[in-house]
């Protein structure tokens, strides 16, 4: 692994295994402006966005122990705390969600294994930013929105059957991007 | 575990990942994640794309004083509530829905019960008890029904069933399925629509049992 200290897997390690707070504060200055951009992509105000945005750093502390760098890039355990928080909020109770692995006992991960995925993850950003902005507007609305397909129709003046096949277009050229991932 | 054969369609896993999923399929690809590692990292790799997505929105400007707020309740107590634990056949999600107590089981049939764990606009849920060799009443559905086998097994005409395994059954497709020998078959089912029998008798059943 390289020696940048640019990079969010070490502040979440650093935040999981010797609770600390200045790589916490390198996460926060990282994430919390893109969630609260994101968050208010699904219809929330701007206070509102802050309060689920505080939550959600609030949970990467607390919830620190169970982030597995082999098996999860920090955004996407982040964005799985933040939708499950926005849903829990929508309908005021929890939503169900897989039972956690014991990672207790478990031999830490092989470092190539989380540098593939660190890498794995670069990629699938870069995949993301040379999308069109139409297809890239699509996919943010699918991750963070509340819109039906309907509703993008009617945002976008664009007929249905395109929107879907833009969706899956985009989503599509992603998925390539993660084949690796997906080992049984 | 080993020998999961039938997995969660990926659009589902998506869908699940993104909060569009009704309660009922929710509770029951939750309950499948549990049970089966190739849909949870299948699962992790629908979020590592939401996280990408993530990394690439806004940024915005905070309000002055939010970081501070954040930081300085690091130290708070939290009391985070138990995350659900896997109880006898019943993974975490079922488990935590079913609470301490076993299923309430309820007589729908030569032999077979039924426990309604959810029943709403959203759709339904319920675990099913189908004794061995005992058949589930025929019915077709009006919308999606998932149905994933906790113990024992089932078989249909087309394919069969162990546990983890997940069935997606559409709205074409009328179905007979028949528990396997052993332990009695014992499913988690869940339709986004009322199941609805094709015999009149089940058809009068399902008014008072809510099948």
């Amino acid at each position: 692994m390289d020696d940048d200290t640019d990079n969010p897997t070490k502040w979440m390690l650093a935040v999981r295994d010797k609770r600390d707070r200045v790589a916490f504060g390198r996460l926060f200055d990282h994430y919390a402006p893109r969630l609260k951009a994101a968050v208010r992509r699904g219809g929330a105000s701007a206070a509102e966005a802050e309060d689920i945005v505080q939550d959600v750093m609030l949970s990467v502390w607390q919830k620190a122990a169970q982030f597995d760098p082999a098996r999860a890039p920090v955004s996407g355990w982040i964005y799985r705390i933040a939708r499950n928080r926005q849903i829990d909020l929508h309908r005021r109770k929890s939503r169900p969600e897989p039972e956690p692995l014991d990672l207790e006992g478990e031999a830490p991960p092989d470092a190539s294994q989380v540098l593939a995925l660190e890498q794995e993850t670069a990629e699938l950003r870069r995949a993301l930013q040379a999308l069109g902005p139409d297809q890239r507007q699509i996919i943010e609305t699918a991750y963070f929105g509340e819109l039906t397909h309907a509703e993008i129709q009617a945002a976008t003046g664009l007929p249905l059957g395109t929107i879907k096949s833009r969706l899956r277009l985009g989503i599509e050229r992603l998925r390539h991007e993660l084949k690796e991932l997906r080992r049984p | 575990m080993t020998g999961i054969g039938h997995h969660v369609p990926e659009a589902m896993l998506r869908d699940y990942a993104t909060g569009a999923l009704p309660y009922p399929f929710e509770l029951v690809v939750a309950t499948h994640v549990s049970m089966c590692d190739t849909c949870r990292a299948a699962l992790g790799a629908e979020e590592a794309l939401g996280g990408a997505a993530l990394d690439g929105a806004g940024p915005e400007d905070l309000t002055p004083g939010l970081r501070d707020a954040v930081l300085s309740r690091l130290d708070d107590t939290v009391i985070a509530p138990p995350r659900p634990a896997r109880r006898g056949i019943y993974p975490g999600p079922l488990a935590e829905l079913i609470g301490d107590r076993d299923p309430r089981w309820r007589s729908v049939g030569p032999g077979v019960r039924q426990s309604i764990l959810h029943d709403d606009a959203d759709g339904s849920a319920r675990l099913l008890f189908i004794p061995p060799g005992e058949a589930v009443p025929e019915h077709g559905h009006n919308g999606l029904e998932l149905t994933l086998v906790l113990q024992g097994s089932f078989h249909d005409e087309s394919d069969s069933f162990g546990v983890g395994d997940l069935e997606v059954a559409d709205a074409d497709m009328v179905h007979l399925p028949i528990a396997g020998d052993g332990l009695p078959c014992i499913c988690l089912a869940a339709t986004d629509a009322p199941l609805r029998f094709k015999s009149l008798v089940p058809r009068l059943a399902q008014r008072f049992f809510r099948i």
